[in-house]
């Protein structure tokens, strides 16, 4: 009888088990740049998770993500730059107080809207982000960007080495920020919070009559998940070296919505297995063939033509025919 | 004065391709409620297909007359791209939420940019031989490209011409019905499917052309679709999606403002852009002339 | 003493006049009918009372207080709810959780991010009564949007039931359910506000309900009021009957036998 209790609980854990496995073990077993390539992955997916909070449970499209995260790391390049700061602590924390604030303001106009013209608005502003740094060189380093060092972690000095930094010491702290990130996002996804979103999403006109002032949850929504996107930012800024203004350009916020929808964006985890997926995917097309771009632009076409639930969904139809063939 | 007429007609020159470009975003918009992301990319192909062909022509021997008979040779280009993509890919979305148009438009960007750069190579393509060839006018003193003229006047007749093709033809009529009402249309006997293809083909026509007519003046570089479509994004805004005035009165505003910008301060000319455009959205979203 | 009145309200679309200086009241614990013809301005009157339009003119007054200015969020609060003729449920959730999310926000706690939904008890076992009342706790687990279109009517009555509303606009409860489905919702309906003391308003085009169902019948002609009263009142009005062309006025329920009464 407890079995049958915990087998939804069993069931996870028969696949969280082997994949904690496999990420602690990781820089262990494989070499530094494959470490690396799955750091920028973990980075990514904590960015997605955030922005998911919008699109998966909230049914908003933000074509605008791009600057929180952007917004992430040049707070950190700033704070390098100017204020002399090295600790990852500091350069995390004010990089959320940043984005928050930044997607507080976006925010407020853009939740006024929904569909094509929230994405629009999302897109402008970002895009007045990203002129802001491309013009005023001076302060941001224009497209040179701005240079940033490897950080201390909880106080303890970087390694002079920096590749063995990154793929050890970098990857762990890293690798804990994300699990916390992970478990606070399943916590507000499933509290009465969580719940009243996925009703905005589902219907807004029922939502406002069983009394959810839906703008002031859609606002909350994105302000949450422009933190996620800034704290990002924050972590990707040390493991790339510079700032530049690629990661606030609206292309970017594309590539955010192509890890979402690559990885499905119907469930919990299919915003970090898409964030993963693209990552790899993306670093082997690079080096495959100098026109990625059309591969990747290829994927996401016949992805929204035909596997509309992505990864994950196609994920859900095996286990279902596999349970059903029992 | 000079420097005011200079720079006035600098901004008329700018506007009237961002007309073009944007006027098509539009168009489609308007009739078939699709947001093309692709469209900066059609606008570049035809500045390549125009600038290829005019340089192959001129590399055979062909006198300047010739070479001008092909600067439409990209608008034609374009088109022909939208009428095939149009019915393959954009068609299976119409049904389903609009939010995936964004999607699949975002991925043709991807395929069309390195399309280009997979036919055309990394190498800016030029057909400065044509804007060579107009020569120069004086304008109270200055010198000035006659070239230039010719596409303010291009852009100007462009608008004329869809003016009284939207409202003064019959197809025009049936055009403006579907994008009012796509189902009263259908009901009444319209062939949607026909009217979309129809649309979308003109749609890229525009932007073919803006490509075409640009490129004797500046080469086509690989990602100018992508940075067209940005500021294209910004007309449509401002004068509202669905629009043709407001693409006229949008890029009309973002032509000279730039032209301000880039004649004083050269830092926060596309932030401002950018920036109006944002505070149209929160003031007015439909645009100027836009119906939300 | 009148839980709802409305004063002179007016609203217009245009030229066409929906709502044309109505007055309308509703009593503590009746159930009423609001009947007429489509176009008659039922809809547009209880989208003015619940707070989906904003009146031209007029004033409305809820338990003595003037609500006209106030938003759709503040009417909710101070307990009117209403259910919706085309169905309006969140269908990627789940019966239960479409239940639960009014109660949840009737209690205040939908903007609680940092606690687990599911750890709070009272809020399921209610929502499971609930279901269980409707007659729906079978489909506890399964989205809105994959029931049955009777069951999604019901639902829809149930969300808004859920809000504990001290009065509740039901409309067109029974719309596009088959004959024989609709005695048996409206059954559980009736009983379930008789027995909860809530004050109901149904919008309905089905005179066997009309008839059956409602202690007082106000019927409505382009966008005033023309009758007023109990049912045996309204079934002898002849102008009532000869505007709305078609009904049963005789009240007796069609699906019994084919006799009309008296004949």
């Amino acid at each position: 009888m407890t079995m049958e209790k915990h087998r939804p609980l069993l069931r996870t854990l028969a696949w969280v088990i082997p994949v904690a496995i496999a990420l602690l073990a990781a820089p262990h077993v494989v070499g530094p740049f494959q470490t690396l390539t799955l750091l920028y992955g973990l980075v990514f997916g904590i960015a997605v998770l955030g922005f998911n909070l919008l699109l998966g449970y909230t049914g908003l499209l933000s074509f605008g993500h791009s600057a929180y995260f952007g917004a992430g790391a040049y707070t950190v390049a700033f704070m390098v730059k100017y204020f002399k700061v090295a600790s990852m602590e500091l350069f995390l924390a004010g990089s959320v107080l940043i984005s928050v604030i930044i997607s507080l303001l976006f925010g407020v106009v853009c939740v006024r809207y929904t569909r094509i013209f929230f994405g629009i608005l999302t897109l402008a502003l970002s895009q007045v982000l990203w002129s802001l740094a491309f013009k005023f060189f001076w302060v941001t380093g224009g497209t040179d960007g701005l240079r940033v060092p490897t950080p201390s972690l909880l106080g303890a000095a970087p390694l002079a080495d920096k590749m063995e930094f990154l793929a050890f010491q970098y990857y762990y702290y890293v690798l804990a920020v994300f699990t916390v990130c992970v478990i606070v996002m399943w916590v507000i996804v499933h509290s009465p919070f969580g719940k009243a979103l996925q009703a905005i999403r589902d219907n807004e006109t029922r939502a406002e009559f069983i009394g959810i002032r839906i703008r002031r949850y859609r606002l909350i929504a994105f302000v949450v998940s422009g933190a996620f996107a800034g704290l990002a930012g924050a972590l990707w800024a040390p493991l790339n070296g510079l700032a530049t203004p690629d990661v606030l350009v609206w292309t970017f916020s594309g590539e955010i919505v192509f890890m979402a929808v690559l990885g499905g964006f119907n469930s919990f985890i299919g915003p970090i297995v898409g964030a993963v997926a693209f990552t790899y995917l993306k670093t082997y097309a690079v080096g495959f063939t100098v026109y990625w771009q059309l591969l990747l632009g290829t994927v996401l076409v016949v992805l929204v033509l035909a596997l509309p639930k992505g990864i994950m969904g196609m994920v859900e139809l095996l286990v279902a025919k596999v349970r059903r063939s029992r | 004065m000079d420097f005011l007429l200079i720079h006035g007609l600098n901004a008329l020159l700018y506007s009237s391709v961002l007309f073009l470009i944007a006027g098509g975003l539009s168009l489609i918009y308007g009739v078939m409620r699709i947001l093309n992301l692709a469209h900066g990319s059609l606008y570049a192909i035809g500045a390549y297909v125009t600038a290829w062909s005019i340089g192959a022509a001129a590399a055979a021997g062909a006198p300047n007359a010739v070479l001008l008979l092909l600067l439409p040779a990209g608008a034609i280009a374009a088109a022909a791209v939208g009428a095939v993509l149009e019915p393959t890919l954009l068609r299976p979305f119409y049904k389903r939420p609009e939010e995936y148009q964004l999607l699949v438009t975002f991925g043709l960007l991807m395929i069309l940019e390195d399309l280009i750069h997979l036919v055309w190579g990394p190498n800016p393509l030029s057909a400065g031989r044509v804007y060579e060839s107009f020569g120069s006018i004086t304008i109270s003193g200055a010198r000035y490209p006659a070239y230039n003229l010719a596409v303010i006047a291009v852009g100007i007749i462009a608008a004329l011409f869809l003016w009284a093709f939207i409202y003064r033809t019959r197809f025009g009529v049936v055009l403006r019905a579907t994008s009012q009402n796509m189902r009263m249309a259908s009901a009444l006997g319209v062939n949607v499917n026909r009217i979309y293809i129809q649309a979308f083909t003109i749609g890229c026509f525009m932007a073919g052309l803006g490509g075409a007519i640009v490129v004797p003046g500046q080469s086509a570089v690989l990602g100018m679709g992508v940075d067209a479509l940005i500021l294209a994004f910004v007309v449509v805004v401002i004068g509202g999606l669905g629009s043709l005035e407001g693409a006229f009165a949008g890029a009309l505003i973002v032509g000279f403002v730039r032209e301000a910008g880039v004649a004083l301060f050269p830092e926060v000319e596309l932030a401002v852009l950018y920036l109006i455009a944002a505070i149209v959205l929160f003031v007015r979203p439909a645009g100027l002339f836009g119906r939300a | 003493m009148s839980l709802l009145a409305t004063q002179a309200l007016a609203k217009a679309f245009g030229e066409n006049r929906a709502v044309n200086s109505v007055d309308f009241t509703v009593k503590q614990g009746e159930v009423l009918a609001l009947i007429g013809s489509n176009g008659a301005g039922k809809t547009t009157l209880v989208n003015l009372i619940s707070g989906l339009y904003r009146p031209d003119s007029g004033s409305i007054v809820f338990e003595e207080r003037d609500v006209t200015r106030q938003s759709s969020y503040g009417r909710i609060k101070a307990g009117i709810a209403r259910s919706f003729q085309i169905v309006n449920l969140f269908d990627q959730l789940s019966c239960l959780d479409n239940v639960a999310l009014s109660i949840f926000s009737r209690e205040g706690k939908t903007l609680k991010l940092a606690a687990l939904a599911s750890r709070d008890r009272a809020v399921w076992d209610e929502a499971q009564g609930v279901l269980r009342q409707f007659g729906l706790d079978p489909k506890a687990a399964v989205p809105a949007g994959a029931i049955s279109h009777g069951e999604r009517k019901l639902l829809d009555v149930a969300v808004a039931y859920a809000l504990r509303p001290k009065l509740l606009f039901l409309d067109e409860p029974t719309s596009g359910v088959s004959t024989r489905e609709k005695a048996p919702i409206m059954d559980i309906v009736s009983a379930i506000v008789r027995s909860g003391g809530i004050t109901v308003v149904i919008i309905e085009h089905d005179m066997d309900i009309v008839f059956r169902y409602s202690e007082r019948i106000v019927v409505m002609h382009q966008g005033a009021i023309l009758a007023d009263g109990s049912p045996d009142e309204i079934r002898r009005n002849d102008e009532v009957t000869t505007t709305l062309i078609g009904t049963h006025v005789t009240g007796e329920p069609a699906f019994e036998n084919g006799n009309h009464a008296g004949h």
